[in-house]
């Protein structure tokens, strides 16, 4: 059915980049080309496989037919793809934050979330009253990875209580993210 | 069966009413002050109109209707946290008497779960409290006939009024002193709504349901709840959630031994999102799935109709 097609899905994408300038970037192309909506990238740098490569893990969202092509376009970009699945990040949350976000710096509380490792943020969407310098909301929209929901929304509890921030949690129970 | 009605507000007042189209004669019936018995039964009319007029139900001392002739005991008292009194004290002495209880007080059976079940066991007596969770909505008797067992989660909305003000938030992006203030206005949220608004009235529902889920396995109490209310939401965090196609509701989930309350982000127009005053609940047991009841709770009458649901099941 051509709604299943249309769904826009993260992927995980495990490249192994030779360890030359440019690599990186190089490897990024594809996936803008074939209408990938890159999310974040995960470089361990400093870590080199035995063959001498540099493992990097970038995690995208596309619809599965685009996502296809960004594999084929990778492959024949001569990039090694060591794996390349749905499996990472497959559930979606969406967390409403309040509070003074500005004032207890909007972009740690983002980096934050990103270092759960388990979670990326794939959108945000701020409501600051007009020249308020108070309190002011903010819906993220995250995903997570399969399983790994209680331990992402724990993880936001733990940054909303060091940050005074009221956390609004989607409900889950039952399975339902 | 005949029955002695404890408390004079909206629900006790309201089982003295409907009593009679139910088959059922009141004895006796008690406010906090004051007693009104008859072996014959009670006129329904005549006691409730004495209470409106006089503020007193009758003149017997409120301790008179144990000694009246019953058969159960509709304990409508307020509901109270710690020891549950007097609401306990009142189910302990029918009890002690074999007489059976229906609760519409919540105390006991969130507070005191296993003080209560130990006093059952000993009388000949039952105590049933369907009730206590969603008034008149068949919550408990679902659960019942279902099989505790067979349940691994309970979750929706428990408090009408927490859900007309959020409803009204969200439909007129307005923020929550406002709409509280409407809510009293209406008649919907009470003078001191505290209980409605920071969780704690849900949090004895989900108390409830932990502990018949729990079957006598493990004892909960309000403590045991992890609790938060809608005081500090915004409307424009109800926005926010619009603009995504949700909506906060103030959710209870009971699942895995726990109890949670608090705001949560759900589906606009799903199961748990419903408007107004209303109360949704959603049941997940073995075999059938995912039942949903939704409807009318709280109220004077819905609550009396589940008190007198109750008895008819005492009688059979
Ligand atoms: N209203 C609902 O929709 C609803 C739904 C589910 C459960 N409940 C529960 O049902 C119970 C009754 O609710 P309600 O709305 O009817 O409350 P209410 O209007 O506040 O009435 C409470 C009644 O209890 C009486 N009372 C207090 N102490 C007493 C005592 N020691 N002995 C005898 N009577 C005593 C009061 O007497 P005075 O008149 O002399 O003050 C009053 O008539 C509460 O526990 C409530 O939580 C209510």
């Amino acid at each position: 059915m051509s709604e299943v097609h249309n769904d826009v899905q993260a992927y995980t994408l495990r490249l192994e980049l030779v360890d030359e300038p440019g690599e990186l970037l190089r490897s990024l192309q594809p996936i803008a080309e074939h209408g990938g909506n890159l999310l974040s990238i995960f470089h361990e740098r400093g870590n080199v496989t035995p063959r001498g490569y540099i493992p990097v893990e970038v995690d995208i969202e596309a619809t599965p037919d685009r996502f296809d092509n960004i594999v084929e376009g990778l492959s024949d970009a001569g990039i090694n793809v060591i794996q390349a699945g749905t499996e990472r990040y497959s559930e979606r949350l969406t967390i409403i934050l309040s509070g003074h976000l500005i004032e207890t710096d909007l972009s740690d509380t983002l980096t934050q979330i990103e270092a759960t490792r388990n979670a990326t943020v794939t959108d945000i969407s701020l409501s600051a009253p007009a020249g308020s310098i108070d309190v002011s909301s903010a819906r993220f929209q995250l995903a997570a990875a399969s399983g790994a929901t209680e331990e992402v929304l724990a993880a936001m509890r733990e940054i909303a209580d060091e940050k005074d921030l009221q956390l609004v949690e989607p409900l889950t129970v039952g399975g339902r993210a | 069966m005949r029955l002695c009605v404890l408390g004079a507000g909206a629900v006790g007042s309201a089982v003295v009413e409907l009593a009679a189209e139910h088959g059922h004669v009141v004895t006796a019936f008690a406010d906090s002050e004051s007693a009104a018995v008859d072996a014959d039964g009670l006129d329904a009319d005549a006691v409730r109109s004495k209470k409106r007029d006089d503020g007193v139900v009758g003149e017997a001392d409120p301790g008179a209707v144990f000694d009246a002739d019953y058969d159960v005991l509709v304990e409508a008292t307020p509901t109270t946290l710690g020891d549950a009194e007097p609401g306990f004290s009142h189910v302990e002495r029918a009890l002690a008497d074999d007489r059976h209880v229906v609760l519409a007080n919540k105390g006991p059976v969130a507070e005191r779960y296993a003080d209560l079940r130990a006093l059952e066991a000993e009388s000949e007596g039952i105590v049933r409290f369907g009730a206590t969770v969603g008034g008149a909505l068949p919550i408990l008797s679902t659960i019942e006939d279902v099989g505790p067992s067979r349940v691994s989660a309970v979750y929706g909305v428990l408090n009408g009024t927490a859900n007309f003000i959020l409803s009204r938030m969200a439909a007129e992006g307005l923020d929550y002193e406002h709409v509280l203030a409407e809510a009293q206005d209406l008649g919907v949220a009470e003078a001191d709504p505290t209980f409605d608004v920071d969780g704690t009235d849900t949090a004895l529902k989900g108390v409830i349901v932990a502990n018949v889920l729990s079957d006598g396995e493990t004892e909960f109490t309000l403590d045991d709840a992890e609790v938060e209310g809608i005081q500090e939401l915004s409307g424009s965090m109800l926005d926010l959630a619009q603009e995504d196609g949700q909506t906060i509701r103030l959710i209870v989930e009971v699942a895995d031994g726990a109890v949670r309350v608090g705001p949560r982000l759900v589906p606009e127009n799903g199961a748990v999102a419903p408007s107004g005053t209303e109360n949704a609940v959603q049941i997940e047991a073995d075999y059938c799935g995912r039942l949903g009841i939704t409807g009318r709770g709280a109220g004077g009458p819905e609550t009396a109709s589940a008190v007198l649901t109750d008895v008819e099941r005492l009688a059979d």
